[in-house]
């Protein structure tokens, strides 16, 4: 508490309110604080992590600090001196704080060190970014299956490295630039399963023209993929299908590619990812419309060019706003801000335009690839239709074919199956199994999977504990 | 327009809707069940599926225990056990002072007759629950109580009422009602549904349904809250629930904790849509953790609120119209009528086939709730 007390004097402001909440302290979210603030905004942050930077610039401050950061690239290492600004800024930022739910007007509810609170704000910020796409096979619950994500936050947080050879199976830059990272680190790869379908170049190229700006981003990914070429260890490409093996743990690996070749090896480790997607559960959670992002395959909340939901007052910035990487995540936070600047009556609407359009152009720059990149990486059609014996709910434990022979029992939508299934009743609100069953019942019901939607998200936006929420009623006798 | 012709169209595809087609159509009535959404879509799939006859209105009691004999034999009913347990419910004194009202209530129900609420002691009371706090000094207990599995037992009186040949149009709401002869004629969007006789079992929405035949009644609402937890090994088998608390605890054949109790969220009948309130659901968290002080650390999972009737009484209302020709109600159950559900559909299934019924239904007259409306 005493740190809240300590920003309360910066801020003048009372500690339970404050004019802008801005949930998570990524790129987005601390371009957007050090713009409000700018502005004389009263801003919270709340975030998960107990340093800021979000998932790119993960543990970024000890990092500086040691010969890690050359390792882990000049994108990385860019997130310094924006961790410091954003510091600096005067927010009210509170780490390790979960938020899980935010009721109209808003009140907003958050856990620290295992005590609940409700918080007030005039407006929100949504910067919570990406989520790895789930992309179920048989035994991907297996121990030692991970996703690389979570390995590269090992990697930046813990400078771990696995022991063993690790094998490496998906497609996007995630991968390519884990396996430099991990090269780099001294770990050892025992092969790469690229994911990438057949073709995907040449359907990427009619994209090339709009992004010629951006060169060298093509570049990098271009020296990421010669490096590991010399790394010399296995790539096998155009693998489709993937099936992990083992006695409670990831033992064996079987593999199949487009053209039919198969193969099975041993394996201790295995890494996946199919690309990452925006997380939407607060959106949804707040009622805010969403729309389906075909180049993205994924739901995207309907935003105006400002960032603002359908709902007033609620914005979303960063890659929560559809995947845009970090360049495109600090011009979308500080438009939202300007924004809410305007709106509260700190800022004219002719300085906010104009601020607004030099941030604007930013974004375009920074978007200019993208339509490339989605189409290059656009994940395989397997990993929307896993196999019959595939978990879909790994909390639930719900198969895939389970859920194929409710789909076609009458024309149910998610929320009936979930109802029939409990697929998407665990904790983890259905973020694990959400697109695969909005997928399997597009297509058991000959659909598109955009008009399936998702099933309702019920909060706790995170998991609370039951002596948390009592916490909330101490401290708050009733009136 | 092509008119679907039955004998007899329930709308409101909850549970309620489902029984009461299901008995009818055994009674060989050609019937639809007419559902705005999808079957169980409200409260009936929000509830609890408490199974309790533990401290039921006087006026109650009969109903409901004749309902607790066709819940022991739920599955030659509808063809699934329904996840029903019999685990029993309890009523918990935490304090001595509260010791007097329960026992009042043990005698008050013993002069009519009725046996099945119980008082036991602290020592019976840790037999039966060896989680709970020490702090509880005893408790009413109804043996025979316990609950089901809501999700299941709806989709069993569906597939019941399927194979009983009851038609289900789902996502058909009535938007307009008229009389046509002897009939009622029921437009729902693009379909045309024809019945002499109607049976309103549209839950929260009853009054409006009502209204389209003539019948001002008054009818509140309500939007209890719930919690899951993640799922925990084995830690009590009965129900519980706390003098003085809004507080009903258990534990589903999952694991999960499933704690309700009536605590209130906020309803928005247009939008079909409720809130949870969690300053006001802290209360329950509260409560739970002050009674099994070994769930403190349990993770919640989700939390819920599902709409449903309250009358001013908290009584259902069941029975015939006063003013439409073949229109029966069933709905207003309060936060208490999933343990119901297979008597009503029984009891209006009398109504309908022989224009009376042997069970005690007069204090459900609907009758009772139009009176006060006029008068006010």
């Amino acid at each position: 508490m005493q740190e809240i007390v300590g920003m309360q004097e910066i801020v003048g402001m009372n500690a339970n309110e404050t004019d802008l909440l801005i949930v998570g302290a990524g790129p987005a979210g601390m371009a957007a604080a050090v713009t409000a603030r700018s502005h004389g905004l009263s801003v919270r942050v709340v975030d998960d992590q107990p340093t800021p930077g979000g998932q790119i610039w993960r543990g970024i401050e000890t990092v500086a600090a040691t010969p890690r950061l050359a390792r882990l690239g000049e994108a990385y290492r860019a997130g310094a001196e924006k961790a410091a600004a954003f510091r600096a800024c005067g927010a009210l930022y509170e780490p390790d704080s979960q938020l899980w739910q935010i009721e109209p007007g808003f009140r907003a509810f958050l856990t620290r060190e295992g005590q609940a609170r409700r918080v007030a704000a005039r407006a929100i910020i949504l910067a919570t970014g990406a989520q790895e796409r789930p992309a179920p096979f048989p035994g991907w619950t297996l121990p030692g299956v991970l996703t690389v994500g979570a390995a590269q936050i090992l990697l930046k947080t813990a400078n771990s490295v696995p022991s063993s050879p690790v094998w490496i199976a998906g497609c996007g830059p995630l991968p390519l630039l884990y396996m430099t990272q991990l090269l780099a680190a001294g770990g050892t790869i025992a092969g790469f399963l690229d994911t990438m379908p057949r073709g995907r170049i040449g359907a990427a190229l009619r994209h090339l023209p709009q992004g010629l700006g951006r060169l060298g981003d093509l570049a990098k990914g271009l020296l990421w993929s010669l490096a590991l070429k010399r790394a010399g260890f296995p790539i096998i490409r155009h693998v489709a299908e993937l099936r992990a093996a083992g006695e409670g743990r990831l033992e064996s690996l079987h593999y199949r590619t487009q053209e039919g070749r198969e193969g099975e090896v041993a394996a201790e480790v295995l890494l996946i990812h199919e690309g990452v997607v925006p997380s939407i559960h607060v959106p949804l959670a707040l009622g805010c419309a969403v729309s389906w992002h075909a180049g993205q395959h994924c739901y995207v909340p309907e935003l105006d060019g400002w960032g603002e939901t359908s709902q007033a007052n609620v914005f979303v910035a960063g890659d929560g706003a559809g995947i845009g990487g970090a360049e495109a995540a600090e011009p979308r936070g500080r438009i939202a801000a300007l924004r809410v600047a305007a709106r509260l009556g700190r800022l004219g609407e002719g300085s906010a335009d104009a601020a607004a359009r030099t941030e604007r152009a930013r974004l375009a720059r920074a978007l200019a690839l993208r339509p490339f990149l989605d189409a290059l990486y656009a994940p395989r059609p397997q990993v929307f239709a896993p196999v019959d014996e595939t978990l879909v709910c790994r909390c639930e434990e719900v198969t895939a074919g389970e859920l194929r022979a409710r789909a076609v029992q009458g024309r149910p939508g998610p929320n009936q199956i979930k109802a029939f299934t409990r697929a998407g009743m665990g904790p983890c609100q259905g973020r694990q199994c959400g697109y695969t069953m909005a997928h399997i019942i597009a297509a058991a019901q000959q659909r598109p999977v955009g008009e399936v939607g998702f099933q309702r998200i019920r909060p706790p936006l995170k998991p609370v504990t039951l002596g948390e929420l009592a916490s909330l009623d101490e401290r708050e006798p009733a009136a | 327009m092509n008119v679907e012709a039955f004998d007899v169209a329930v709308v409101g595809g909850g549970l309620h809707g489902l029984s009461a087609a299901l008995h009818l159509a055994r009674a060989g009535r050609r019937v639809a069940v007419i559902e705005r959404r999808w079957t169980g879509r409200h409260a009936s799939g929000a509830t609890a599926a408490g199974v309790r006859t533990l401290g039921r209105d006087i006026a109650e009691i009969p109903i409901s225990l004749e309902a607790m004999e066709m819940w022991h034999a739920i599955a030659t009913i509808v063809g699934d056990p329904c996840g029903f347990h019999a685990h029993g419910q309890l009523r918990i004194a935490e304090t001595r002072e509260q010791m007097p009202a329960l026992l009042q209530r043990e005698a008050a129900i013993r002069v009519l007759g009725h046996r099945h609420e119980e008082i036991i002691d602290a020592a019976e009371l840790r037999r039966l629950v060896p989680a709970l706090s020490p702090h509880c000094v005893g408790a009413l207990v109804a043996r025979r109580d316990g609950a089901a599995d809501p999700h299941r037992t709806i989709l069993a009186f569906r597939r019941a009422c399927e194979a009983a040949g009851v038609v289900i149009a789902e996502g058909c709401g009535v938007g307009a009602v008229d009389r046509q002869g002897n009939a009622w004629l029921l437009a729902c969007g693009e379909r045309r549904f024809r019945a002499p006789i109607v049976v309103n079992a549209a839950g929260a929405w009853a009054a409006r349904l009502a209204a389209l035949f003539g019948d001002e009644i008054a009818l509140g609402v309500r939007a209890s809250m719930m919690i899951v937890t993640e799922r925990l090994a084995p830690l009590l088998d009965p129900v519980v629930s706390v003098v003085g608390r809004a507080l009903s605890f258990k534990q589903s054949d999952q694991g999960t904790l499933v704690i309700g109790g009536g605590l209130q969220g906020v309803a928005d009948l247009d939008r079909e849509r409720s809130s949870v309130d969690f300053t006001e659901l802290a209360k329950g968290a509260r409560a739970a953790s002050d009674l099994f002080p070994a769930v403190r650390g349990v993770r919640i999972a989700r939390c819920w609120t599902g709409i449903e009737a309250q009358t001013r009484d908290h009584l259902p209302v069941i029975g015939a119209s006063p003013n439409a020709p073949g229109l029966f109600h069933a709905f207003g159950f309060s936060g208490h009528g999933f343990q119901l559900v297979p008597v009503v559909g029984a009891i209006l299934t009398d109504l309908v086939t022989e224009g009376t019924t042997r069970r005690e239904i007069a204090a459900f007259a609907p009758r009772r709730l139009m009176q006060e409306r006029v008068a006010a």
